[in-house]
């Protein structure tokens, strides 16, 4: 299946800075990948790499009023968000400059100033602190609502089924965001969901639901444009984007659950490659536009890792700190 | 079997050996199956057994633990893995109020052979959410036998010997123990799921531990040699029916204990088997009983911090010549 059938409907500057959010996160993963080989992070590493339309999509359509939660597979997210790379990359380096002080990692990215609210390990966990964030929000007067991102395993957890209830009968503004990438580890959809229709689902419980292509930026905008615009009129919404990651779970995976060839022909549908190729034959693009771009990218990525790899460690005396309101 | 094998190896052995013995038993899990296991201890067997044998799990922790629990119930004799202890927090419910309260709220009339299987522990700067050690919880729960293999023989030969227990048994698998190898001394490993063991005999210092502490309670007790100290290691093997008779014969001829304990100190196990040596030990005593457990914070990720928090080799000799009173 082609990746967007029509020609980009954005202006100028819109459509670029899809472009330049894809890349972003491109870069920063694979400067992630090489850190992690080279053993300067550590722990879990969950790449978003083939996976980002959806943040890049998604996440510039929220203000500075609203909320995100998201899970371990969270940089791209936090990246988009506004979370500076350089602290992002220091907090995986574990440095005291890192967004959580080096106490979160890959997983746990945090950052109070941009509302991000993780980097939830627990799978299915962000969903009900999502739906409290938005009765906060809600309760509060205040304007804001709250995007959640979750992956397509996450909803066979009763967490996803009671959030889901929640959100309709309370009619908070929380915008459901499934990342359905077809596996939750080795496990494909058929094999965790007896129904694999995963609007229905959400739909069961009253929420407004939509689908789109999570390997076309432009649909993935578009349709959570229109969702966004009904979360801030009051209803809850579910939002399912069809995407695919191109790299292992973890760095621990063998993947023995996927052949090689649905990985290629995935690949072949990448968001950044065809987008790019959508933009340069509309002539909204140039090659050496988009040379220029890759180079403020990567001097952007090659930055935040020097800035990660020169940050100073937190001294083990500070262990204590942060448990509980300081004394 | 004389070959060195890791305790990885020693688990599948387990498995293989139950799943072929027993029709009765299945293995269910997240990605136990096609995945092979998110610490490889099932990789092959679902090729070897086949899907109704090794059944992968959607990410329904609750359910299938519940799920499991019902199966022991129907006459199935089911092995659940749960990835890791602090996933298993959200089957607390089938696990606690179900699994082990049913024999006795049913007045006798039902009982549950489930065999619940999870890995524990920190040291791989997987932060909060990946690293606690929670075996001590389950082991506050009547109805539960809790067992913390830390060598092969262990990982080896109690998984049948659970399998054979009418009632609900939880083993905690120390993640970092996966690739720790060593050698069985008996075909089917050690099977007995009653008792501690004395891994290192020794006069003056009793240094109590089980599961991943065992290896560094070890290198201690060998550091504390070199200098003359000469420190017998208890591993307790078993947190629930508690052997305490093994612990006691060793620090009635050391005098001294030392407690060796992953989880936070506050209301930790070590905290228990303090008060059990005050309460049947004290007169053998000659000093206070000395705890080494971890720093009461989340498990951070950084590795000085994770380091800093859990118990070291260092913190457990420091605490021994505490315990011997500068003498060493
Ligand atoms: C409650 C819980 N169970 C299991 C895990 C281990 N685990 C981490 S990610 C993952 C797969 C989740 O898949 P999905 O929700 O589809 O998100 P994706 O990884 O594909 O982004 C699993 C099983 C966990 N972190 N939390
Ligand atoms: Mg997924």
């Amino acid at each position: 299946m082609p990746v967007g059938r029509y020609p980009v409907p954005f202006d100028r500057d819109v459509a670029v800075e899809l472009l330049r959010q894809m890349l972003r996160i491109r870069r920063f993963e694979e400067a992630c990948a090489e850190q992690y080989g080279l053993g300067n992070i550590r722990g879990f590493l969950h790449l978003y790499i083939g996976q980002e339309a959806v943040a890049a999509g998604v996440v510039p359509l929220l203000g500075p009023e609203d909320s995100l939660v998201a899970t371990y597979r969270e940089h791209g997210h936090a990246l988009v968000r506004g979370v500076a790379a350089r602290s992002l990359m220091a907090e995986m380096f574990g440095r005291a400059t890192g967004c959580c002080r080096g106490r979160g990692g890959s997983m746990h990215l945090f950052d109070a100033a941009t509302r991000f609210y993780g980097g939830n390990a627990i799978v299915g966990g962000g969903l009900p602190l999502a739906v409290g964030l938005a009765l906060a929000a809600k309760r509060s007067g205040r304007a804001g609502i709250v995007a959640c991102f979750f992956g397509e395993g996450a909803m066979a957890e009763g967490a996803f089924h009671e959030s889901a209830n929640l959100a309709a009968l309370w009619r908070v503004p929380a915008l459901f965001v499934c990342e359905n990438n077809r596996y939750a580890m080795g496990t494909a959809l058929e094999r965790s969901q007896a129904r694999t229709d995963l609007c229905g689902h959400a739909a069961a419980y009253g929420l407004s639901t939509r689908s789109a292509d999570g390997m076309d930026v432009v649909a993935v905008r578009e349709t959570a444009e229109a969702a966004v615009t009904e979360v801030r009129a009051g209803t809850p919404c579910f939002l399912e984007l069809q995407t695919y990651r191109f790299r292992a779970h973890s760095m621990f995976d063998p993947e023995l659950y996927r052949e090689r060839a649905e990985v290629e022909a995935w690949r072949a549908r990448g968001p950044l490659h065809t987008y790019t190729d959508r933009l340069k034959a509309q002539g909204l693009y140039g090659e050496a536009e988009f040379l220029a771009l890759d180079a403020e990218v990567a001097a952007e990525v090659r930055a935040a890792v020097a800035y990660a790899a020169s940050a100073p460690t937190e001294p083990a005396t500070e262990l204590l700190r942060d448990v509980t309101v300081a004394a | 079997m004389s070959a060195r094998q890791t305790y990885r190896d020693a688990l599948r052995e387990a498995h293989r050996s139950a799943l072929g013995g027993d029709p009765r038993v299945l293995l269910i899990g997240e990605d136990v199956g096609r995945y092979g296991g998110s610490y490889a201890v099932s990789r092959g067997l679902l090729d070897e057994f086949g899907p109704d044998r090794i059944v992968d799990a959607p990410l329904s922790e609750l359910g299938f633990v519940g799920a499991g629990v019902g199966a022991a119930l129907g006459g199935l004799r089911p092995i659940v893995e749960i990835m890791t202890v602090n996933f298993s927090l959200l089957a607390l419910d089938p696990i606690v109020n179900t699994a082990a309260s049913l024999r006795h709220m049913s007045g006798g009339q039902f009982h549950v052979p489930l065999v619940i299987r999870m890995a524990t522990g920190a040291g791989r700067q997987l932060a909060a959410q990946h690293s606690h050690s929670l075996e001590g919880w389950y082991a506050h729960v009547p109805g539960l036998r809790v067992l913390a293999p830390a060598t092969v023989d262990d990982a080896r030969g109690m998984l049948g010997a659970a399998l054979d227990d009418p009632d609900p048994v939880v083993i905690f698998e120390h993640a970092q123990l996966y690739n720790v190898d060593g050698t069985l001394t008996a075909p089917g490993g050690d099977p007995d799921i009653a008792h501690a063991r004395v891994r290192r005999p020794g006069g003056d210092v009793t240094l109590v531990t089980w599961g991943g502490m065992l290896p560094r309670t070890l290198a201690a007790a060998a550091e504390l040699a070199e200098a003359g100290v000469d420190a017998a290691v208890v591993d307790l093997r078993v947190l629930r029916p508690l052997d305490m008779a093994t612990v006691y014969e060793s620090v009635r001829r050391t005098r001294r204990a030392v407690l060796v304990d992953e989880s936070w100190r506050s209301g930790g196990f070590a905290a228990e088997l303090s008060a059990r040596l005050m309460e049947c030990a004290f007169y053998d005593l000659d000093a206070p009983v000395e705890r080494v457990a971890t720093a009461e914070v989340p498990i951070p990720y950084a590795r000085q911090l994770e380091e800093a928090a859990l118990p070291q080799v260092a913190s457990i000799v420091a605490a021994a010549r505490r315990c011997l009173g500068g003498s060493a």
